[in-house]
């Protein structure tokens, strides 16, 4: 049953170094304010997993948090590149990083996989690419029915999943609107949960479909207004797409980026929501 | 008749004319979005945008900056999660056109946006695969839409991250359950088509004021021209408008920062 915690609870009770971990939201409700969070507490050696590892990751790996990132793709969406996770990967500061990467199909079927308490999934897919020569997680089956080749790669099972969503109910039934991305798969797949939330309300007013996560498949719930900016919240704020354009120039160069490090997240904390 | 407009403009609206009203297009992020809500907002405007995101049949109004953006979800059709939109929407059959854009593309249409360089020692480390390379066997067909460079424009890619034919055109000779791949590539210069044979990119059509010589400049590889060459038609004035309001409309936009 989901436990209410602060944000800082949250982290310090769940996340372990060496954990590995997923942060979703599919370019929408990115668990910033819980990120910020594990950065503060210096959380280490994170195996980190995420389609889109964003804005959100670039801090993490920059500021140190993980020796290695599955992805699908890796980059500031419309901007360019991510380049603390590019300092890594070609100059291995602030350490090195081993990545591992997959297509959004694949990842998205592995996480479903997962959910499903299943070792792998398979997709058609991979198909004429160069990716299964550099990932060894990309294997080909033959179908046992038709005989067709399909690709298979391993379920994602993480020791955490820590997703956003816009509200909980008191007894911590959890509602995701909008783009709902592999919010509930993640959760469901994970070992543990960390869901941060908007707001807390009496009713979650959600309609007869729609994608309620129960308290009892959640582990922890925190309360953090704001706290996918500069993402967004569907119906709470817009996503603030000029950060996205300034992080190019801050996370450019290291002392620029450690800088903002310290003022926007060292000298904040959780109870003040993300700068 | 002739009118001022841009390299850009011209390669934007060239793309968009390649979509049609009933085709279901999956739409990549940058260039290939613009020309497909172009297409909406002109020629096509019953064509179906999914991005992949989730948002089925989506009409924004202003350009999304990343394929999730508010504007994406609320202006849809409907939204689904991401396992449901790559496992029922695109590898069940159901996209017709996948547009994407790329960083490389070689003579046999394959896409690489993972790296320049070797992979374990990277020159330049690019954003990945995304999509892209389940877009590109699972739609019924491919569009392409990129500025013209050597740079871009390279014999062999360094990495093929999305197959086009493959490295030797065969990729995807008798395997079963594939789309036909890429069938049009759209630059700023010209538009290419796989040979029917050798599936090799033919210049099909130059656009205005646009020669050989600069197509030649511009590509790595010894290109070929078809032997009835075009000259692909000017942009009306209405579409310059279309997209010049489009651009305009989306600059605004994301150039403002959020309040509270």
């Amino acid at each position: 049953m989901a436990e209410f915690l602060s944000l800082q609870g949250a982290v310090n009770r769940h996340i372990r170094n060496g954990d590995t971990v997923c942060m979703e939201g599919f370019t929408h409700l990115i668990p910033f304010a819980a990120g910020h969070e594990i950065i503060r507490q210096e959380k280490r050696d994170l195996t980190l997993i995420r389609m889109t590892p964003d804005l959100i990751y670039d801090q993490m790996i920059g500021a140190g948090c993980a020796k290695k990132l599955i992805f699908s793709w890796g980059g500031n969406p419309g901007v360019g590149s991510l380049h603390r996770l590019r300092d890594a990967v070609e100059k291995g500061w602030p350490n090195t990083l081993e990545i591992l990467e997959h297509s959004h199909a694949a990842m998205a079927c592995a996480y479903e996989a997962g959910a499903a308490g299943l070792p792998f999934a398979v997709l058609r897919g991979y198909i004429g690419s160069d990716l299964p020569k550099v990932n060894d997680q990309i294997k080909f089956i033959d179908c046992p029915f038709t005989g067709e080749r399909l690709a298979a790669v391993p379920s994602i099972r993480p020791d955490v999943a820590v997703v956003h969503a816009q509200r909980a109910d008191r007894k911590g039934n959890v509602l995701v609107e909008g783009i709902v991305g592999i919010q509930k798969e993640v959760v469901l797949a994970a070992q543990r949960s960390i869901v941060t939330v908007e707001e807390v309300v009496g009713d979650l007013d959600a309609g007869v479909n729609a994608c309620v996560i129960p308290a009892w498949a959640i582990t922890a719930i925190a309360e953090a207004p704001k706290g996918a900016r500069p993402s967004y919240a569907l119906g709470y704020y817009d996503r603030d797409n000029s950060f996205y354009k300034q992080w190019d120039g801050i996370a450019r160069d290291r002392d620029t980026f450690l800088a903002w490090l310290k003022n926007n997240v060292f000298d904040q904390n959780a109870e003040k929501g993300v700068a | 008749m002739s009118r001022e407009y841009t390299s850009s403009e011209m390669m934007s609206v060239t793309a968009a004319r390649a979509l049609t009203n009933g085709m279901t297009c999956f739409v990549g992020i940058g260039l290939p979005s613009e020309a497909a809500n172009l297409a909406r907002l002109t020629h096509a405007p019953d064509v179906t945008l999914i991005y992949e995101s989730g948002t089925l049949q989506t009409k924004p109004e202003v350009l999304p900056l990343s394929i999730g953006d508010g504007e994406l979800c609320e202006s849809a059709l409907t939204t689904v999660s991401v396992p449901e939109m790559f496992r029922y929407w695109l590898q069940g059959g159901h996209i017709s056109v996948g547009f994407l854009g790329t960083a490389q593309i070689d003579r046999f249409a394959n896409l690489n946006t993972t790296l320049i360089g070797d992979y374990r020692a990277p020159k330049v480390r690019l954003p990945g695969g995304g999509g892209a390379p389940e877009i590109a066997t699972n739609a019924k067909e491919v569009f392409v839409t990129v500025k013209h460079s050597k740079r871009t424009f390279v014999k062999d890619v360094d990495f093929v991250t999305t197959v086009g034919f493959g490295r030797d055109g065969k990729a995807r000779d008798n395997v079963p359950n594939i789309g036909q791949g890429p069938t049009v590539v759209i630059t700023d210069l010209c538009v290419l088509k796989p040979d029917p044979e050798t599936k090799e990119l033919v210049v099909t059509s130059l656009h205005p004021n646009v020669t050989r010589e600069d197509v030649i400049e511009a590509t790595g590889w010894d290109i070929r021209f078809s032997g009835q060459l075009a000259t692909t038609p000017e942009p009306s004035a209405q579409e310059l408008e279309v997209l010049r309001d489009l651009k305009a409309h989306t600059n605004a936009h994301h150039a403002s920062a959020q309040a509270g």
